[in-house]
């Protein structure tokens, strides 16, 4: 009884507080100061057409770092664990035969994700998406060939040396910033060149193809990580 | 006509997510999570997030339900 009178005492607060926030909300048809000032600024600054990339990169580029820095830990404990307990007794996986249709769509299939990935993360400063969009595409790409064809292995050596030199290229540009511009990870000490050109915004299609090469053999480390362990009980 | 197909896609998300916890097979639960993450990316394109629902597309919809899959067989494995 007790137990249920708090209950509702702490739903009634809850409605209380989201319904103030609800009935007291004015949409506003201005942008905030900040905003104003990536919207007006950005351009010029930065060079990138897509401001988003330009926000996520340049001016938060320090909270993209972080965020990489979280998946990278995440795939290095999936990683650890997983390796841990697979003590290797090589029984053969009992599998299913994949559909005809599934193996030959893959072949078609696997190619052409792997390029809408590269095309997201390389275009990131210019159309929607970047670095942990097309990596994640890729990783989708991965995941097709792990479902056509079970069997298959990947070069765990090309995973990780490709997963660390990316993290330290991504670094590397952020220190370059620091010397040659004017801070950690900014992207002016490369020409900023015409806005909406592909080799335009400094620095941030590299950092971006570091990014997405990162996020993308990140991810596929993870899944074949799960797939090896399949075989041990 | 845009308003009307984001309530309709609402709608189907919560189904979706409802059948995803009251489902009595596991299979088929993993399946509607993963509908769920398709469906929300359709939901984030029509509300101006491009950038979203290329997320949701590949991770939501794609990476988790495998890795749930593969999870469920390695349980199912031990529990033997």
């Amino acid at each position: 009884m007790i137990k249920k009178g708090i209950l509702l005492l702490l739903l009634v607060g809850f409605v209380a507080v989201i319904g103030s926030l609800l009935i007291n909300f004015t949409g506003s048809n201005e942008l905030n100061p900040l905003a104003r000032y990536y919207a007006e600024n950005g351009p010029a600054e930065v060079g990138a057409a897509n401001l988003v990339t330009a926000v996520v990169v340049t001016y938060r580029g320090f909270d993209t770092l972080g965020e990489v820095t979280i998946l990278f830990i995440a795939a290095a404990i999936v990683g650890f664990f997983l390796k841990v307990m697979n003590a290797d007794n090589g029984r053969p996986n009992k599998l299913r035969k994949t559909s005809e249709i599934l193996e030959t769509a893959s072949t078609l299939l696997v190619p052409t994700i792997f390029m809408l990935g590269v095309y997201i993360f390389v275009n990131g400063h210019l159309t929607p998406g970047g670095g942990f969009q097309g990596g994640a595409v890729i990783a989708t790409g991965v995941m097709m060939i792990i479902l056509a064809q079970p069997t298959s292995r990947f070069n765990h050596k090309l995973i990780s040396v490709l997963e660390s030199v990316s993290g330290v290229g991504f670094v590397a540009m952020g220190i370059l910033g620091l010397i040659l511009a004017s801070g950690f990870l900014n992207n002016a000490f490369l020409p900023l060149g015409k806005l909406g050109s592909l080799l335009s915004a400094g620095a941030i299609p590299i950092i971006y193809v570091f990014i997405g090469i990162k996020v993308g053999s990140e991810l596929t480390g993870i899944l074949d990580s799960l797939k090896e362990n399949q075989n041990e009980i | 006509m845009s308003l009307i197909l984001a309530i309709f896609l609402g709608v189907v998300i919560l189904v979706l997510a409802v059948t995803a916890i009251y489902h009595k097979n596991t299979k088929v639960a993993i399946i509607a999570t993963g509908a769920v993450g398709l469906f929300a990316s359709v939901l984030y394109l029509l509300l101006a997030a491009p950038d979203v629902a290329l997320t949701e597309a590949s991770i939501g919809s794609g990476l988790s339900t495998i890795i749930f899959f593969y999870v469920l067989n390695k349980i199912r494995h031990s529990n033997d």
